[in-house]
């Protein structure tokens, strides 16, 4: 048997990940022994989905491609952390960080790009860092950096008009900073548009909020320890906290030019992807092809292709001759395509326009010998012929209908769906970052890929960008002709146990399941998931009230030491105020326990407690004794607070007296158990001090002596005005009311899903029919199910405080001894 | 009973009566140089990892545990308890330690030193 090859990567980005994905999955991969080299200490993640990060619409870990358990599978040994360092292509080795050397057979360069820094005075400390406060933007570690700062940031600049500091500028708008835009030229995206285009679009991003400076040369960045502003080539200056570079993006060609390759802008490569010294190859963007390097995903994507194909079928000719080029903007809310040329080469070229900058609308073609040379489409002109129509056109150089409108406009009434996704042609390609087909997406579906996740996985569409997914779940609906196999995995209460929660409620009713390893044991055969262990102990609790079997492990560990759990470790405590009043005598009893115990932080919460924060776990039980108050619930999935505002015995506006209310409502409801945390709020009057109608429950004071009960408002990460349920006259009915609305919601929801995602999910006019009209007779069963649920609570402070459930409940760490050699058994 | 010696370098602790961690649960033990999460699982097998979340340190001891996995409480980023392997993440993987009881139910745990 010959001995396997030694193919070693420099680089795990986009490019060099992707590389070795192809190489495995291909026969003929597993004559490679292959290493890969990685300068970040993670396995792969998606780079174009950073953006969508900063924006909160992905979590870090959900753009992870590869874990680092994907490497092991597939017998690629990578070293991640670990940067090459020098390049001896004469012997055929690599000098790794830690300074040993690395042989290869073959070798691809996959270095990728860094941020281009610009000169500015001030931006670069001493020890080479950027000073405090000022990032690049190309790493899962700048992303983090940004977030965490950006926490306790107000103002932030971006540097640079392009895509990268559009991405950049609408996430931290989303974040609810005040954002600001600078750029150097006097129109946005000035490489992918012209200035009518680029016009339209400065319009669109001033209405997301953000506030653009154009034509604007930053030349200082202003602070010593910390920026706090930036100045400008005009003299002025910005304040802010917070400042994103995001001024374009060089090769990085160290390596590859000390080691003697050829090297222009970007490492040299010819058709055949290889450098210019034997058997060292480079793609993506450290790659300079035909005089032209690449920045988007899908170029990098097909060198990746082209290069797997040649290294592991010795006789595939297979060459690389460039990508013509087509962009999609990832910011929400806009709707932005580009390819090929922006403006006309000659007076022959003919160009299509149609704008309309009110609406952001702009649509410019450019049309060379019948064919089509460049696009930039701005907005959406419903029944308008898709982008990705579009892109295809431009891709394959097909001629254009001689009638340019129909590229435009709907050409005829009832024509509307001749033009949508159904029509195009199977080669049309769908996923322009991975190079998806139509007809692809439609032959999985046919063998068998019905939902939307499994369809992406198997064809790799949408996991680029993702900007196509609308339009695959199209394919998918038309594929399937209605019978879409929506993942049913998404209806399952909790992962483990494939019953939609009517269901599961249904089965533990009728075997008398009373704790979680019983449901495990009867219905997922003994496996205990621990993703499904709380929302199970939930739904017994709700099922079962006083007769549940409690099991500590099945609870968040909030839940087994009645407290929140911080980034350290500690704890926070925060004693039940009712409805946010307090007496001095309890102010003193909160400030002696803060002193006595030095708690790190004491701070008054947006529901107006006062938050103990930094508590060490085994200080809990003698700081709630020495507090003699009730928990205050601000750690668990439950009955949290009741805000109040004045109400009517001071306030020279109230209406009603909201305190009174408040504080019946929270002592009746205290700690009772939800499918996600309930916080609510009432109000005097209809000037809402207490923000009665942005929490889950809310009751407003109006004219009249009447009180409107608000439900499923929201006012956190989304912002929601909650739905009138109904206006009654008297406390006691907003109580009844209120309960009713939390048992049908204990009931219904699924586990975590906020109220007002569950108003939204089965509507407001269905609640006003089952809880004020009782149209399925069921509200006298909710009324007394709810009072079941009050009466069964027991402040599990004061008991545990005397009682803990095990001795080792409230232990930080425990000691352990070292036992003399040869005495260990 | 003769106990094969110990590796060269190698320490072993008495963690104390295994009932003091509940079943399903962990719990932090301060060794002399480290902290570990020993984790006692409702099928009674005994775990042992570094205590902190490669993540972002969280105390492992208070994750939910099940099915040979733990929960960091902090993210809920998830490990193999018995290899330390990431799930669905790509943190490197924790330092799993070996485990067991005595005759008298004492936890005995082995690191290096």
């Amino acid at each position: 048997m010959t001995r396997k090859q030694r193919l070693v990567v420099i680089g795990n980005g986009m490019g060099g990940a992707r590389l070795v994905e192809e190489i495995v999955s291909r026969p003929g991969g597993e004559h490679y022994e292959i290493t890969v080299l990685g300068a970040e200490p993670y396995g792969n993640y998606n780079r174009i989905l950073l953006s969508g990060v900063l924006a909160g619409t992905y979590c870090p870990e959900q753009i992870f491609l590869h874990p680092l358990a994907w490497y092991e599978q597939h017998d690629v040994r990578l070293c991640a952390g670990q940067a090459a360092t020098r390049l001896d292509w004469q012997s055929h080795r690599v000098q790794i960080a830690d300074g040993s050397w690395e042989p290869y057979d073959r070798l691809v360069i996959a270095t990728g790009s860094s941020p281009c820094l610009p000169l500015l005075l001030n931006l670069v400390r001493e020890d080479g860092q950027l000073i405090e406060g000022a990032f690049t933007f190309r790493t899962l570690d700048d992303c983090q950096a940004i977030l965490a700062h950006s926490s306790h940031a107000r103002r932030a600049a971006i540097i640079g008009g392009g895509l990268l500091g559009l991405e950049a500028a609408s996430g931290l708008v989303k974040r609810g900073l005040e954002v600001h835009l600078i750029h150097r030229a006097p129109h946005l995206l000035n490489l992918q548009l012209d200035a009518a285009g680029s016009a339209v679009l400065a319009r669109l991003v001033s209405e997301q909020g953000v506030q653009l400076h154009l034509s604007k040369e930053t030349v200082a960045v202003l602070g010593e320890d910390r920026l706090y502003g930036l100045r400008f080539s005009d003299g002025s200056e910005l304040a802010c906290d917070l400042c994103i570079i995001a001024t374009g993006t060089r090769p990085n060609t160290d390596l590859a030019r000390a080691a003697g390759l050829a090297v222009r802008r970007g490492i040299v490569i010819d058709d055949d992807l290889a450098c210019s010294v034997p058997d060292v190859f480079a793609l993506g963007e450290c790659a300079e092809h035909r005089g032209q390097t690449y920045g988007l995903v899908a170029p990098v994507w097909e060198q990746a292709r082209i290069l797997a194909e040649r290294l592991t079928d010795s006789a595939s000719q297979k060459q690389y001759t460039g990508s013509a080029i087509s962009t999609r903007l990832k910011v929400s809310g806009l709707d932005l395509t580009v390819m090929g040329d922006k403006e006309p080469a000659s007076s022959t070229d003919e160009v299509v326009t149609y704008a309309e900058p009110t609406r952001g609308i702009y649509k410019k073609l450019i049309v060379r010998e019948g064919r089509l040379q460049g696009a930039i489409l701005l907005g959406d002109l419903p029944g308008s012929m898709p982008a990705a129509r579009l892109v295809q056109l431009f891709l394959r150089g097909d001629p254009l209908p001689t009638n340019r409108a129909e590229l435009l406009f709907p050409c005829h009434a009832g024509s509307k769906q001749a033009l949508s996704v159904a029509e195009l042609p199977d080669d049309a390609q769908i996923c322009n970052c991975n190079g998806v087909s139509k007809g692809a997406i439609l032959a999985a579906v046919r063998a068998g890929k019905r939902s939307l996740q499994a369809l992406c996985e198997a064809t790799r569409a949408a996991t680029g960008c993702g900007s196509c997914k609308s339009q695959v779940q199209e394919l998918l609906v038309l594929a399937c002709e209605g019978e879409v196999a929506e993942d049913p995995a998404v209806h399952y209460y909790v992962p483990a146990i494939p019953l939609t929660k009517p269901e599961l409620v249904r089965v533990i009713k009728e075997r008398k399941l009373r704790s979680v390893s019983a449901v495990f044991q009867a219905l997922a055969d003994g496996r205990e998931d621990p993703t499904s262990k709380a929302g199970l102990a939930s739904l017994l609790k709700t099922i079962w009230g006083k007769d549940y079997q409690d099991e500590r492990d099945a609870r968040f560990i909030n839940d087994r030491v009645h407290a929140n759990i911080q980034k350290d470790g500690t704890f926070s405590v925060v004693p039940r105020i009712y409805g946010g009043v307090t007496t001095p005598e309890q102010l003193r009893r909160i400030a002696d326990v803060a002193e006595k115990y030095r708690v790190p932080l004491v701070k008054i919460t947006g529901g107006q407690r006062i938050d103990l924060v930094g508590v060490r776990k085994e200080q809990l039980p003698a700081i709630w004794k020495d507090l003699g108050m009730p928990s205050g619930h601000a750690y668990t999935k439950a009955f949290r607070t009741c805000k109040t505002c004045l109400g009517s015995d001071f306030c020279r506006y109230g209406l009603g007296d909201s305190t009174a209310l408040g504080i019946k409502i929270e002592r009746r409801y205290q700690g009772i158990e939800m499918p996600h945390k309930v916080k609510l709020a009432t109000a005097g009057c209809p000037r809402n001090c207490s923000e009665a109608t942005t929490k889950d429950l809310g009751a407003v004071a109006i004219e009249g002596g009447r009180w409107e009960i608000y439900v499923g408002g929201a006012a956190g990460s989304r912002v929601r005005k909650g739905d009138l349920l109904c206006t009654v006259a008297t406390h006691e009915e907003v109580l009844l009311y209120m309960g009713r609305f939390m048992q049908y919601y204990r009931e219904n929801a699924k586990y975590q899903e906020r109220s007002y995602d569950f108003v939204e999910r089965v509507g407001i006019e269905h609640l006003r029919r089952v809880l004020v009209e009782d149209a399925e007779g069921i509200c006298e069963r909710l009324d007394r199910e709810i009072q079941a649920a009050v009466d069964a609570y027991v402040d599990p402070w004061q008991r545990e405080a005397e009682q803990p459930v095990t001795p080792t409940q409230f232990s930080q760490a425990l000691e352990a001894v070292p036992v003399p050699l040869g005495a260990s058994e | 009973m003769m106990k094969a010696p110990l590796p060269p370098g190698a320490v072993c602790y008495n963690l104390g009566h295994i009932s003091r961690i509940p079943r399903g649960e962990g719990r932090t033990y301060r060794l002399r140089d480290r902290l570990v999460a020993v984790f006692r699982s409702r099928s009674e097998e005994l775990f042992a990892t570094q205590a902190d979340c490669p993540h972002r340190g969280g105390p492992l001891a208070d994750g939910i545990i099940g099915d040979g996995t733990v929960i960091c409480p902090l993210h809920a980023f998830k490990f193999n308890l018995r290899t330390g392997t990431p799930l669905g993440n790509s943190c490197p993987s924790l330092r799993t330690y070996p485990v067991r009881l005595d005759a008298d139910g004492n936890i005995l745990i082995t690191v290096d030193d």
